[in-house]
């Protein structure tokens, strides 16, 4: 806890909509506290902006928990800032010095196209969750949870998996603006369980083609693991991959019969 | 408007009514499903559960939501668990027990009908959830583990390291997103639902905003499913996502929807202490942080000690003191008064000393740091990247702060609210909590309503209007819901004041934490009934919205979310000036007990006041649902 206010100098990325023109805009903030989150901050700032008759910054966020995955942009060229493993909503001014002058700017990729200043369009995170994200139990009729026993290690991983909050960060930090740690991260929370093995090759190729459609390739530069605010390792990507060559062989149409 | 006002509880014994009802209420054939269209707006657990259910069933389904994606929504953020009666423990747990226990922890103002069958299908819902691949914590031996929680004595509770909420949203949204692949779900993302319309006495549909273009739209169906969650940022601060807000079911209530028991609003035990003025929310940490820790207050005020220099003999652990039977883990509305109790007596801790300390070093010593790590490793980093300091070294510092709301639409057994067609879900319904939630039970809810339970009970409303259309879109009823909220987006672009819509919103906030918090008195609800009105009244004189409607702007969202607060705040107050009793997260002060615990009088108060609007400046109209206690018999909760 510190009562020492900072003086911070906020250059940020101005774009009334898709379709205008964008630029940056720089800001004095005076009164910064350290105790703020950086929403917080930017909270002073639009409330200041507004008083003075210009429209507020765009940003999303909700939950501000680090949670919901809806906040999130480039601070110095850092998907979600210099703290690791930290969403925007959980990184606090503390972390600042009195004097720093940030950079902020919206998620770079062609997969997220832009909304308004901060703001992108990350829908096509729900394309891929839709073409087999998922394990096709219908509603009613499971048997007893404890009926297919787990070992620890493997719920686990899984639930290192879906830990991904969906934010978009490692596309943002990725040079090639690649989805490959949010696909793969979605998809082996549910490769590697059990309830997951009857559409486990299916839904590799069909996340991986959908993934294919939006975003770029990766090309190992591992920048989405190190911007990842739920610390998501990318040996999920590897395991992707494992799984995509394997899927391949076990086309079942060419083979003729369903391999388990 | 006259509305039929019936429960519609099943007769029979307890243990049989949702089995009677089940097969005395009308099917709907499945090939006859795809001609009915149903609206779900929201998708939280209940809504997004409730929309794969129906989708799966064959009904055409429109799902529409704020967010950018169904995934973000607020029920994302539960940590600790989800409730259900499953005994694998071993520990006598039972449905009856799970019924019993939540109609206590409500404090004797819930249905037992509804509540027994919550208890009934949360064993359901773990199977599904199993079946869909969330990744629920496991032993080593490769079984489901569970944990006791907050005011239970029997370890229930199933959960997902600190995340549950979230992998059991992304569980329900996984299946909506099939859905969406398989079953033809129409999703409608970055759209809010801002008016409900009804004709001829049925729910027509709804009118929406596209929140990038600011295209106004209706949407029309055979039914219209809310499942869009509590109003606690009606206080301004509170856990609640920044962007949750009351204005579905206000404008439902507002076209006559009953607004039941406004003032049961929870406040939750351990948040992280209010760190300064520009403080946007408030961060819960899990309640299961109870299971190890333990709260305590220097017995000296003004202690300046750091809290691991202040020996045992200087400590208060005032809950283990208070009650001596459940120590830490009592339920929530009593954990908070006691905290707040020691606060406003001046022994709280921390710069601006609004805390007291939840100490895990006691479990740390014995258990390992290894244990405590894995148990709580994640809510530990993130009270310090919150609040700056390890608590590994030193006690975390809570305090309450409003979390959930049990208010909510009135809903009869079906989930229906008294508007015929409008059903309810989750938190956004009254129906299960009572005057108190217990912890781990909002999830259990909000799946059982969207999984188990709309499913069933949508198709006795649906089966007879077979073969009829919906009201078309170019109806006169909704070209004038439409134009009234173009009006009010006109209008808000044009007032030019002073204020901020946030300003504004934390007056209002002020008022209902000071008047209408953690206690309450006649007097100050009183107060605060003169003061909303003048905040009202600014509000629409001098509030500034900048920008236009045609593409995205966040203050013009805000604003007509902070306006619905602006009156609904006022019914809260008044719901609360009406009760003249304590009962769970509703404590007046002038109806305690000697020791300081809430005081019920099940006489005169043991119904669910159903609110009916009349108009802005007119104060609604009381409908109470008595409510009939034939098994759990209402006693004085205690926990010592």
């Amino acid at each position: 806890m510190s009562n020492a206010s900072m003086r911070i100098t906020l250059t940020v990325w101005r774009q009334a909509s898709a379709d205008a023109g964008g630029g940056f805009e720089t800001y004095d903030v005076p009164g910064v506290s350290p105790d703020m989150s950086f929403l917080e901050m930017l909270d002073v700032v639009n409330e200041r902006l507004m008083h003075d008759g210009k429209e507020p910054i765009a940003f999303d966020h909700d939950c501000r928990e680090g949670i919901c995955g809806a906040c999130g942009f480039m601070i110095n060229g850092q998907a979600h800032g210099p703290e690791r493993a930290t969403a925007t909503c959980q990184l606090h001014m503390r972390k600042f010095r009195d004097g720093d002058h940030l950079t902020i700017e919206p998620w770079r990729a062609a997969g997220f196209p832009l909304v308004k200043d901060l703001i992108v369009d990350r829908t096509a995170f729900d394309r891929i969750i839709e073409s087999g994200g998922y394990v096709s139990v219908g509603t009613g009729g499971a048997p007893d949870g404890n009926l297919i026993p787990i070992p620890k290690p493997v719920a686990d991983a899984a639930m290192d998996a879906a830990a991904c909050i969906g934010c978009g960060a490692c596309v943002a930090a990725c040079p090639n603006g690649a989805a490959q740690l949010f696909t793969s991260a979605k998809m082996q929370h549910l490769n590697l369980l059990p309830q997951g093995q009857a559409e486990r090759w299916d839904r590799t190729v069909n996340m991986v083609e959908s993934m294919e459609t939006y975003f770029g390739s990766c090309t190992n530069h591992r920048e989405c693991e190190a911007a990842c605010p739920k610390s998501i390792s990318i040996d999920f990507i590897a395991l992707m991959n494992k799984d995509y060559a394997k899927a391949q062989l076990k086309q079942r149409r060419l083979i003729g019969q369903t391999f388990p | 408007m006259t509305m039929a006002f019936d429960a519609k509880i099943p007769e029979g014994p307890l243990e049989e009514k949702w089995d009677n009802h089940r097969f005395q209420i009308k099917l709907v054939n499945p090939a006859n499903k795809r001609r009915f269209d149903v609206i779900v707006v929201g998708t939280g657990l209940a809504g997004a559960s409730a929309a794969a259910s129906l989708a799966e069933l064959g009904y055409n389904v429109k799902v529409v939501t704020f967010h950018d994606s169904p995934r973000r929504a607020h029920s994302i953020a539960a940590q600790g668990g989800i409730n259900a009666a499953k005994n694998y423990k071993n520990d006598g747990d039972s449905i009856y027990r799970l019924f019993y226990d939540t109609i206590k922890g409500g404090d004797y103002r819930s249905r037992e009908a509804n509540v027994y069958r919550l208890a009934q299908v949360s064993v359901d819902i773990i199977d599904q959830c199993v079946a869909q691949g969330v990744p629920f914590a496991r032993e080593y031996g490769g079984l489901l583990d569970n944990r006791s929680f907050g005011g239970a004595q029997v370890s229930r509770t199933f959960y997902a390291r600190g995340q549950t909420g979230q992998q059991l949203l992304l569980g329900a949204y996984q299946a909506l997103m099939r859905g969406v692949h398989s079953y033809g779900i129409q999703l409608y993302p970055r759209t809010e639902m801002l008016d409900v319309v009804v004709k001829d006495g049925r729910t027509a549909g709804i009118v929406c905003r596209d929140l990038n273009t600011g295209e106004v739209f209706s949407m029309s169906g055979h039914a219209v499913v809310l499942a869009t969650g509590g109003y606690g940022n009606a206080f301004y601060l509170s856990t609640n996502a920044k962007n949750s807000n009351v204005t579905a079911a206000w404008r439902a209530a507002k076209k006559g929807a009953y607004f039941a028991n406004p003032c049961y609003t929870q406040i939750h035990p351990t948040c992280i202490p209010a760190s300064d003025e520009f403080q946007s929310k408030l961060t819960l940490m899990s309640e299961s942080l109870r299971n190890d820790g333990r709260v305590w207050v220097p017995n000296k005020m003004d202690d300046t000690r750091s809290p691991d220099q202040i020996p045992e003999d200087d400590r208060d652990y005032f809950l283990e003191r208070r009650y001596p039977a459940f120590g830490n883990l009592v339920p929530r509305d009593v954990a908070s008064r006691a905290i707040k109790h020691e606060v406003d007596a001046g022994r709280g801790v921390g710069p601006l000393k609004n805390g007291v300390y939840l100490d895990l070093s006691e479990a740390t010593n014995r258990l390992g740091h290894d244990v405590i790590e894995e148990r709580y490793g994640n809510l530990f980093e993130m009270y310090e990247r919150i609040a700056g300091e390890d608590p590994y070294k030193v006690p975390m510092r809570i305090y309450p702060a409003i979390h959930y709301t049990m208010g909510g639409l009135w809903v009869d057994y079906n989930l229906m609210s008294n508007l015929p067609g409008l059903f309810v879900l989750g938190e956004a319904n009254f129906s299960d909590h009572g005057a108190n939630r217990l912890g781990a039970s909002a999830l259990m809810q909000g799946l059982a309503d969207g999984y188990f339970v709309l499913p069933y009970t949508i198709g006795d409303y649906l089966a007879p209007l077979l073969g009829t259309t919906p009201l078309s879109v170019d109806d006169p009823a909704f070209a004038a819901a439409e134009h009234a909220i173009d009006d009010q987006v006109r209008r808000l672009l044009s007032i030019n004041g002073k204020k901020t819509v946030d300003e504004i919103h934390r007056e209002l906030g002020r008022v209902l934490w000071d008047n209408c918090g953690m206690a309450r008195t006649e007097q100050s609800l009183s107060k605060a009934l003169a003061e909303i009105p003048a905040i009202r009244e600014e509000f629409w004189k001098n509030v500034c919205v900048l920008g236009e409607n045609e593409s995205r702007n966040q203050a013009l969202e805000k604003a007509g979310r902070v306006a619905d607060f602006l009156e609904f705040g006022e019914l809260m107050v008044l719901d609360a000036l009406r009760r003249n009793e304590s009962c769970g997260g509703h404590f007046r002060e002038e109806y305690q007990t000697e020791d300081g615990e809430a005081l019920r009088d099940d006489e005169h108060y043991a119904y669910v006041a159903a609110w009916e609007f009349k108009g802005v400046d007119n104060e609604p109209e009381l409908h109470k649902e008595q409510l009939n206690f034939e098994y759990a018999h209402p006693s004085t909760r205690s926990y010592k």
